[in-house]
């Protein structure tokens, strides 16, 4: 059941965390944009370098490092397919410049991951909703979504107890050939969607007794405001765009190539 | 004045082919605690769906007779309309529960009917407090118990200011201790609001001191209807296989042995006890 | 026979279910594991048909320990009934759903054909044979659960939960069923928080909290006991509060039922008298 604890959120409390997620959003955004404006590896490096305060202001470390080291096995895909066809272009040679490239092409994807990783990580998925909210998306999408995230764990638990019972009654999940162990699943299958169905019901029960639609304009018992932190994180991120936009424009980076020389 | 009136209250679900309750005509007073029972499959649940329009406007199927609650007319009026008069509490905490947060659930049906913000944190707290949950307003449901999650469940309905709240069953799935403060809760709020309580429970041993009401079902139809004391000395509720509680069942086995312990029955085992004390001191 | 030796149990989560939990059923007991949700009463009968392994400490049942072997072996021995009959059922019949074991366990159509007919006899579901187990009410999905597992013919029989959102007749067949059970020498473990189902069937009881055991005996003792009970978080029986109630007027304090309590008074009214 890893793979479902890793969807439970738990609530920490830090200057990242309560920061308005749209702005959270916005600034994953920026940092994916700029990733793109560069192909070369040293203001790469720097971009992946940037955001580790964040992830010590945040306390996520642990977590954080359980999702790079998610993304590494993508990333070692994206160098080795770069880094191929390069080596093909260039002639079947290889260079620096093509290992420059698909290092460049793997970091832009790790700063990627990086910066929503931060985001997702910092942002508890009710203010995630909240934020939906207030971005104008339907009331009824957001709904769903936070539901959903509430009964992700409710399920998982719900399916072991049905695996437990049927191991009970003596199924074996392991035994067979292929087509065997898929039809195994039948009795697991069968009793967990039932019961979703039933537990839909009542959800359905529930809300309708809690005046689900009653006026057109829902009031929210919170509501984000901006506060001087969220104006000092947009005005940063500002900032790290229009720095991005200035060095591409006027600077010129040295290449891999150039930095070895130079230090040789 | 009644709070709830049914007269020749006959439903069927959709695809029935017998009505799942049967000329049912009921009484609630305002202020009352009533605890509706009867053997599983005996309708109770299907009666208080009726209370909060559930049954018509949900299930459909077919309704005769009339229902009035707060003096509105169920089958005229929308569930959120009614929302407002009888809150509802169900079986199983965990499906009435959908938001990440305890004040947040709590605030769905203030939300839901575009209460001001300011209005909605004041009845939030209000209703926390009340059960009892307060310190436990940021708490996600799943890291509640179930005995937790149901007061927040009482909490959220509580927040809609009812004049009347329906629990069906709501703890059958919780220990005993946890089972006791839910009761303690709404006996609570039924003295000291006068929230007129419609309670649906098998377990009269851990209910029956509360009520002062107490309305026996049997196939679709109500066959008791009455005082507690005298409901459940009559041979009809041992009869229907209502669990009587043990201090009742006790009394009226003394009674056959030709001991009488006073004109009451009891209801609860203090009740039971002070009698005995009574009696042996008469002797 | 089931061997606890003290087991300790961890669930990936962290969390710490059971610290140190000792216990022997001999053959033939009848037991009941209660005390508050979250004590780790499902936890420990878990082990018991090797659902759970312990991560420190022994499970033996009949001598053999449980990790030794599949759930499946197990589960011959070991049979097991969920609280909500909702997480087993799936077939397209009452007969399908009871044959399912009976075919995981390998045994010929004749016999399970047999077994099947037994089975639904025993629970009285002989009319539904044909029926989609989904149409039937809470009290009767309840019964083909059991009967699912009772038609292999476990020697052991763990019931989890088996009086919730039952009624006062069906506790009471329940009830009458267990004893058979019993009177037939099978071993029965019920985990339950019902006090007034467990103070009627007078059975061993075995207290548990936080993960521990804190007491283990005859039902009248345990029950009986306030100071135990409101470690364990449970309410004594009705009739076990009325005698804690009068213990001041020299009344025995260990009765849970109310044809004991009657026997009681009776003496004590007619002693006064004359």
């Amino acid at each position: 059941m890893s793979f479902f604890d890793g969807l439970r959120f738990r609530r920490v409390s830090s200057p990242v965390h309560n920061l308005d997620p749209r702005i959270k959003f916005v600034y994953a955004c920026v940092i994916f944009v700029v990733a793109i404006l560069f192909w070369e590896l040293l203001p790469l490096i720097v971009l992946f370098v940037m955001q580790i305060p964040f992830v010590i202001v945040a306390r996520v470390k642990r977590e954080w490092a359980r999702s790079m080291r998610g993304a590494t096995f993508l990333a070692s895909i994206i160098f080795f397919i770069n880094f191929i066809f390069s080596f093909i272009s260039s002639g079947y040679v290889v260079t620096l410049s093509a290992l420059e490239h698909a290092l460049s092409m793997t970091l832009r994807f790790v700063v990627l991951v990086e910066s929503f990783s931060i985001f997702f990580l910092t942002t508890s998925p009710d203010h995630l909703g909240l934020a939906l909210e207030q971005s104008h998306v339907p009331y009824e999408f957001c709904f769903a979504f936070t539901t959903a995230v509430r009964f992700v764990p409710v399920l998982a638990e719900e399916a072991q107890t049905i695996i437990d019972a049927q191991k009970a009654r003596g199924l074996e999940l392991e035994k067979g050939n292929f087509l065997k162990r898929v039809r195994n699943y039948i009795p697991i299958l069968i009793p967990l969607i039932v019961s979703a169905i039933r537990r839909s019901l009542e959800l359905a029960e529930a809300m309708e007794s809690r005046a689900w639609g009653a006026v057109k304009k829902r009031t929210n018992l919170y509501v984000l405001k901006l506060r001087r932190g969220d104006y000092i994180f947009i005005l940063l991120t500002i900032g790290i765009l229009a720095a991005a936009i200035l060095v591409r424009l006027y600077l010129r980076i040295p290449r891999l190539e150039e930095i070895l020389t130079g230090l040789a | 004045m009644a709070i709830i009136e049914t007269k020749n209250l006959t439903y069927t679900y959709p695809g029935a082919t017998k009505p799942s309750i049967k000329d049912v005509s009921i009484k609630i007073e305002k202020g009352e605690f009533v605890l509706i029972t009867g053997p599983s499959g005996c309708g109770k649940t299907t009666l208080c769906r009726c209370f909060n329009g559930l049954i018509p406007h949900f299930y459909q199927g077919e309704l005769k007779g009339e229902i009035t609650v707060a003096g509105l007319r169920v089958p005229e009026r929308q569930i959120y309309e009614l929302a407002t008069h009888v809150g509802m509490v169900f079986q199983n905490p965990e499906n009435q529960l959908f938001a990440l947060s305890v004040e947040k659930d709590v605030a769905f049906g203030l939300e839901n009917l575009g209460i001001p913000r300011e209005e909605i944190r004041k009845r939030v707290d209000w209703a926390l407090k009340l059960t009892g949950i307060y310190e436990l307003r940021e708490r996600t449901p799943t890291e509640l118990s179930g005995g937790q999650q149901q007061r927040v469940a009482i909490a959220s309905v509580l927040a809609m200011q009812p004049e009347v709240i329906v629990l069906d069953e709501p703890t059958s799935f919780l220990d005993p201790l946890g089972a006791k403060r839910i009761f303690e809760v709404i006996y609570e709020l039924n003295r000291k609001l006068g929230i007129t309580i419609v309670l649906v429970e098998h377990r009269l041993d851990l209910t029956a001191k509360y009520a002062d009401h107490i309305i026996i079902m049997d196939d679709g139809k109500v066959v008791l209807d009455g005082e507690p004391h005298e409901i459940l000395s009559s041979e009809e509720a041992r009869l229907i296989g209502v669990g009587i509680p043990k201090a009742t069942r006790l009394y009226q086995i003394l009674k056959g042995d030709g001991i009488k312990l006073g004109g009451k029955v009891p209801l609860s085992s203090d009740e039971m006890a002070e009698m005995v004390r009574e009696a042996l001191k008469r002797l | 026979m089931i061997e606890v030796q003290d087991v300790y149990f961890k669930y990936p989560s962290g969390v710490e279910a059971l610290k140190g939990v000792s216990l022997k059923i001999q053959d033939g007991e009848f037991v009941a594991v209660m005390g508050e949700n979250g004590a780790g009463k499902t936890t420990l009968v878990k082990h018991f048909n090797g659902l759970l392994k312990p991560t420190a400490g022994k499970v033996l049942v009949d001598g053999v320990e449980t990790t030794k072997v599949s759930v499946a072996t197990l589960a011959r021995k070991v049979g097991f009934v969920f609280q909500n009959p909702d997480h087993q059922l799936f077939s397209e019949t009452v007969e399908e759903e009871i044959a399912f074991a009976l075919k995981n366990f390998g045994f010929s159509q004749d016999v399970i054909e047999k077994r099947v007919t037994w089975a639904l006899n025993l629970l009285g579901l002989t009319q539904y044979r044909k029926t989609s187990p989904f149409m039937l009410s809470g009290g009767e999905r309840k019964r083909v659960a059991l009967a699912s597992v009772l038609a292999w013919d476990p020697k052991i029989l763990i019931l989890d939960e088996p009086t919730i959102g039952q009624d006062y007749q069906q506790k009471e067949k329940l009830r009458q069923f267990i004893l058979q059970l019993k009177a037939q020498g099978k071993t029965v473990v019920i985990v339950t928080h019902d006090v007034e189902f467990v103070a009627e069937c007078n059975p061993r009881v075995v207290l548990m909290r936080g993960g521990k055991i804190v007491a283990d005996g005859e039902a009248r003792k345990i029950l009986t006991d306030p100071e135990i009970l409101e470690q364990a978080s449970i309410v004594p029986p009705q009739i076990a509060q009325i005698f804690i109630n009068l213990a001041d007027l020299g009344f025995p304090k260990d009765v849970i039922d109310v044809y004991g309590a009657r026997e009681i008074l009776l003496k004590a009214f007619r002693r006064r008298k004359t």
